[in-house]
């Protein structure tokens, strides 16, 4: 078991990636998506830095937050789940089902962001998405019709 | 095991069918591969310094700090560069560009020196650590006074040498001007003197970028027999050919590999961040990546800024008889595929319509800016923007309608473009009357009332492909009768690989499920030209095709050397025949380069300027708010000639998502600059499309049509949704309240402006 610790530099950490414990030596300077990165992960993509495009994507503790913007120390102790955490046991589940056959995304650099985003639009109004006005998602590709689309239950 | 056979049973069941990406799982659970996700052992970061002034003499550069820092490799700068290469010089149409600058810099944000660290913070910090001192020169940046501007950019012109129509230019001195292009057919000047009207207007249009979501990228690996590139890029052949003509090496010695790209949109063509990556991977011994920030894509390429001017001769019945347009390109401060631009795109400038009298001066301007290269289009929107605003300006002089206008004036089929070429499988007519009619034109509109207005427009624009262009494909078919395509064309998004699937599916009558893309790696997948231009379908689908042909005529001589029937005998078992188990492979080779015919030098005049016409057209409605100017546009309109749609899904997403990109250039994106300086360099300061800018209304079609020399019909389609949007919605704009916009971006300051003009009450600056 990982004994906690903190140098000027680094820290110690612990948290829940996709269901399972990891421990991993954060840099205090690094976010998020760096620390995925350590881990394996890069569905969760940096492109704009200011947490603005969505491309990191990331549920901790159950809400959507810039990994960009996430230092990653302060996932210490937390539930991290990632757009790896689906499709594992070779199901997809609704929102990436609905993105297939709506042709969602195009070059698909910012689609796992995107599912993540939609999939907890969708947790907090399960009847009535008006993705329209709850987001301000860049809509620089054709991706964005099917999207708002594929989130109409 | 399959049964399929080389029968004619599933002919018929790829082409044209809207089936899902073939990459579709593997993006929808985050598992695509980009060069982003790359990482090798022993792998260096490297940190780019640029340049802060825009033009400059380098007077010293001092690395010791940077150099010192903890964690730092190696500091690099041009003197190191050149032991390696001593003429790092690169570029598609000059050699004008240097790995590093070379005694002076010619842009803000040029790269100047190079940090690599194996930690990214390490090299970013001490890259901020380096010390340049210039002795600042004067600069130019507007492209009209570029022309006669006493500040020159290069002093000397240098033409890579591989184009004819660049050769005059080589060691010309002391001009900023890398191409000029001209074209002349008939008499304009007596056309203008015997014509009721003449009318000349001004447009011009801004910078803007790129903006893939996935900034550039590259991975270079110094293997002891072969330099390995990892890149994000359009043009795997050529990169290849460039690195290796630098480093004096065959071919061979360099290998590109292309995975996914997050976007390209032409900024990722020619040579970007592979040059430089390479050349400090074996200067360093080590494997380097350089991955930019979305910052940095302000310092790399951009759109062409322009400056058009258009002069018409017109009869009082609305019948255009001559047309002179000079366009100003504004190509930054070195000249990527600009020149390209300049001629190939520039011989459209006249537009769509059936003109006897045309004169055409386009030029290729250097300034110091960022370097422009192609974006979308190839310098098609721009061009579309001025002759379809000046149209309608023409219009509302004559008191004629918009449609009526263009139905007199469009180049019909089989009608000579103003090159001479004759106008073949050219949609310009059936788009044209499609779009008037889902705008329902000739129905009366509701024009509001009180302090909103409501307006309409159309615009319709055509390209010409580049050309001539290359592509080769190899098809695979193993011994269980699936399917191998290998190609270099680069799926960035625009869904290359299902499309190549479906051609050689079609070709070989199997199902397209059995089919798969092999992604370019220069080392497996012979050459393509480039995937840009929307060429890819027609050139690249023409290869896989006859490669496809190839294999099915390999496999039937095969079925009939066993004395089998290849109709109704399962692939599979005419491989057990031959080869006694369940072995071999039949290997089809298919290549394409359509026929051509050079401008002649001076009139610009050919017969056969373009394998294929790409058609697109736009309608616009907006409401406008007569008392601030704001306006939204309610409903868009994109009508395309793609031929026939190899998988009109795709086609119907590259057809929307080319409309919005250029929404975001015709209302909110511009780059600001301060003395060169770019000052909204980053996604919160430059403004592109969001959900909520997206229209309330849009919609898509492609036209009922075939290309007849096309790959099954079909041609491209990635570009032509950009064509019509920009003059659309400013016609729209003039007919709800009657101020005409002549500069891009659209904005609602401009129109309350035009709105206070016309009041009688003109705003002071």
């Amino acid at each position: 078991m990982a004994k906690t610790s903190m140098s000027a530099t680094h820290k110690d950490i612990s948290f829940t990636l996709n269901g399972r414990p990891v421990t991993a030596l954060a840099g205090n300077h690094q976010n998020l998506v760096e620390l995925l990165q350590e881990q394996g992960l890069f569905g969760a993509r940096e492109s704009c830095a200011q947490g603005l495009c969505g491309c990191c994507t990331v549920i901790v503790d159950g809400n959507a937050v810039s990994g960009c913007l996430t230092m990653a120390t302060l996932v210490d102790g937390a539930d991290v789940r990632t757009i790896e955490d689906t499709g594992a046991d070779g199901k997809l589940d609704a929102v990436q089902q609905a993105f297939i056959e709506t042709g969602a995304f195009q070059c698909g650099f910012c689609t796992p962001g995107f599912i993540l985003m939609t999939r907890q639009l969708l947790d907090e109004h399960p009847t009535r998405m008006k993705t329209r006005s709850a987001t301000t998602w860049p809509a620089i590709c054709a991706g964005v019709r099917p999207i708002l689309k594929s989130s109409r239950p | 095991m399959t049964t399929d056979t080389l029968g004619n049973s599933n002919a018929g069941a790829a082409m044209g069918r809207s089936i899902p990406r073939v990459e579709a799982r593997a993006k929808v659970t985050g598992r695509a591969e980009y060069v982003h996700n790359l990482r090798l052992p022993g792998m260096l970061y490297g940190r780019i310094h640029r340049s802060t002034v825009a033009h400059a003499r380098i007077t010293g550069v001092d690395v010791s700090a940077a150099q010192a820092m903890p964690g730092v490799y190696a500091v690099y700068t041009a003197a190191d560069i050149r032991k390696l290469i001593p003429e790092p010089y690169f570029g598609p149409a000059f050699h004008d560009q240097p790995i590093l600058a070379i005694d002076k810099v010619h842009y803000v944000g040029e790269p100047v020196a190079l940090v690599l660290a194996a930690d990214p913070h390490v090299a970013d910090a001490a890259a901020q650590q380096i010390v340049v001192e210039y002795e600042e020169l004067p600069a130019v940046f507007d492209e009209v006074e570029a022309m006669t501007s006493k500040a020159v950019v290069h002093e000397v012109l240098k033409p890579a040498g591989t184009f004819p129509d660049l050769k005059h230019l080589k060691d010309k001195r002391d001009t900023n001007v890398a191409l000029d292009f001209h074209l002349r057919r008939g008499d304009v000047q007596q056309a203008f003197a015997d014509a009721d009207h003449v009318f000349e207007h001004t447009f011009r249009t801004q910078q803007v970028l790129h903006l893939p979501l996935e900034p550039f990228v590259t991975v270079a690996d110094p293997a002891p027999n072969q330099l390995v590139i990892h890149t994000a890029s359009q043009s795997p052949s050529f990169v290849r050919i460039e690195i290796a003509r630098l480093l004096g090496w065959p071919e061979t010695r360099v290998r590109v590999k292309v995975p996914y790209l997050g976007g390209g949109f032409g900024a990722k063509l020619y040579i970007k961040l592979e040059a430089l990556t390479a050349a400090a991977a074996l200067i360093a011994g080590r494997p380097v990546k350089i991955a930019l920030t979305m910052e940095e894509q302000f310092y790399t390429l951009t759109k062409h800024a322009t400056t058009l001017r258009i002069k018409s001769g017109v009869t009082r019945d609305g019948k255009i008889t001559a047309r002179e347009c000079e366009v100003w390109w504004n190509g930054g401060a070195y000249a990527d595929i600009g020149p390209r631009i300049t001629q190939k795109s520039g011989f459209t400038a006249a537009g769509p319509y059936d003109i006897d009298h045309v004169t055409i001066d386009s030029y290729s301007l250097y300034t110091n800016l960022t370097p422009a290269g192609a974006l979308r289009g190839f310098g098609i929107p721009q061009l579309v923007w001025a002759y379809e605003s000046h149209t309608d300006m023409i219009a509302k002089a004559l008191k004629m309608d918009p449609l009526a206008i263009r139905r007199i004036n469009i180049l019909r089929e089989g009608r000579p473009q103003a090159t001479g070429t004759l106008m073949r499988d050219a949609g310009i007519e059936p788009v044209l009357e499609r779009l008037a009619e889902r705008m329902t034109w000739e129905k009366k509109y509701d024009r509001g009332s009180g302090t909103m207005r409501r307006g309409r427009g159309i615009a319709i624009g055509f390209k010409a492909s580049i050309s001539p262009t290359t592509s080769m494909a190899i098809v695979n078919i193993s011994a269980d009768g699936s399917c191998i395509v290998y190609c270099s064309t680069v799926d960035m998004g625009q869904g290359s690989d299902t499309a190549m699937a479906q051609f050689a599916a079609e070709a070989l009558g199997i199902p397209v499920e059995r089919v798969s893309v092999v992604h370019p790696d220069t080392d497996v997948t012979p050459y393509d030209m480039a995937t840009l231009g929307s060429r890819s379908t027609y050139h690249m689908g023409h290869a896989v095709k006859n490669a496809a042909e190839d294999a099915r005529d390999k496999l039937l001589a095969l079925a009939a050397e066993v004395g089998l029937s290849a109709e109704t005998t399962p692939i599979p078992d005419i491989f057990r025949k031959k080869y006694g188990m369940q072995a071999g492979n039949i290997i089809g080779i298919g290549s394409f380069i359509p026929p051509y015919t050079p401008p002649e030098p001076g009139t610009g005049l050919t017969t056969d300027a373009t394998p294929f016409w790409m058609i697109g057209a736009t309608g616009a409605e907006v409401e406008v708010d007569t008392e601030t100017g704001e306006f939204k546009v309610t409903r868009l309109v994109n009508l395309v000639d793609v031929g026939r749609p190899v998988n009109p899904a795709i086609v119907e997403t590259q057809i929307s998502g080319a409309t919005i990109m250029q929404l975001g250039f015709t209302l909110s994106e511009r780059m600001e600059f301060d003395a060169g300086q770019v000052t909204n360099a980053s996604l919160a300061d430059y403004k592109i499309p969001g959900i909520r800018d997206v229209p309330p209304v849009m919609e898509n079609e492609a036209v009922d049509m075939v290309q007849k020399t096309g790959p099954f019909g079909a041609k491209g389609v990635g570009e032509s949704g950009t064509f019509g949007v920009s003059p659309a919605i400013a016609s729209a704009i003039d007919d709800a309240v009657g101020v005409r916009l002549t500069s891009l971006p659209l904005t609602a300051e401009a129109v309350y402006r035009g709105l206070r003009a016309n009041a009688g009450k003109p705003l002071q600056d």
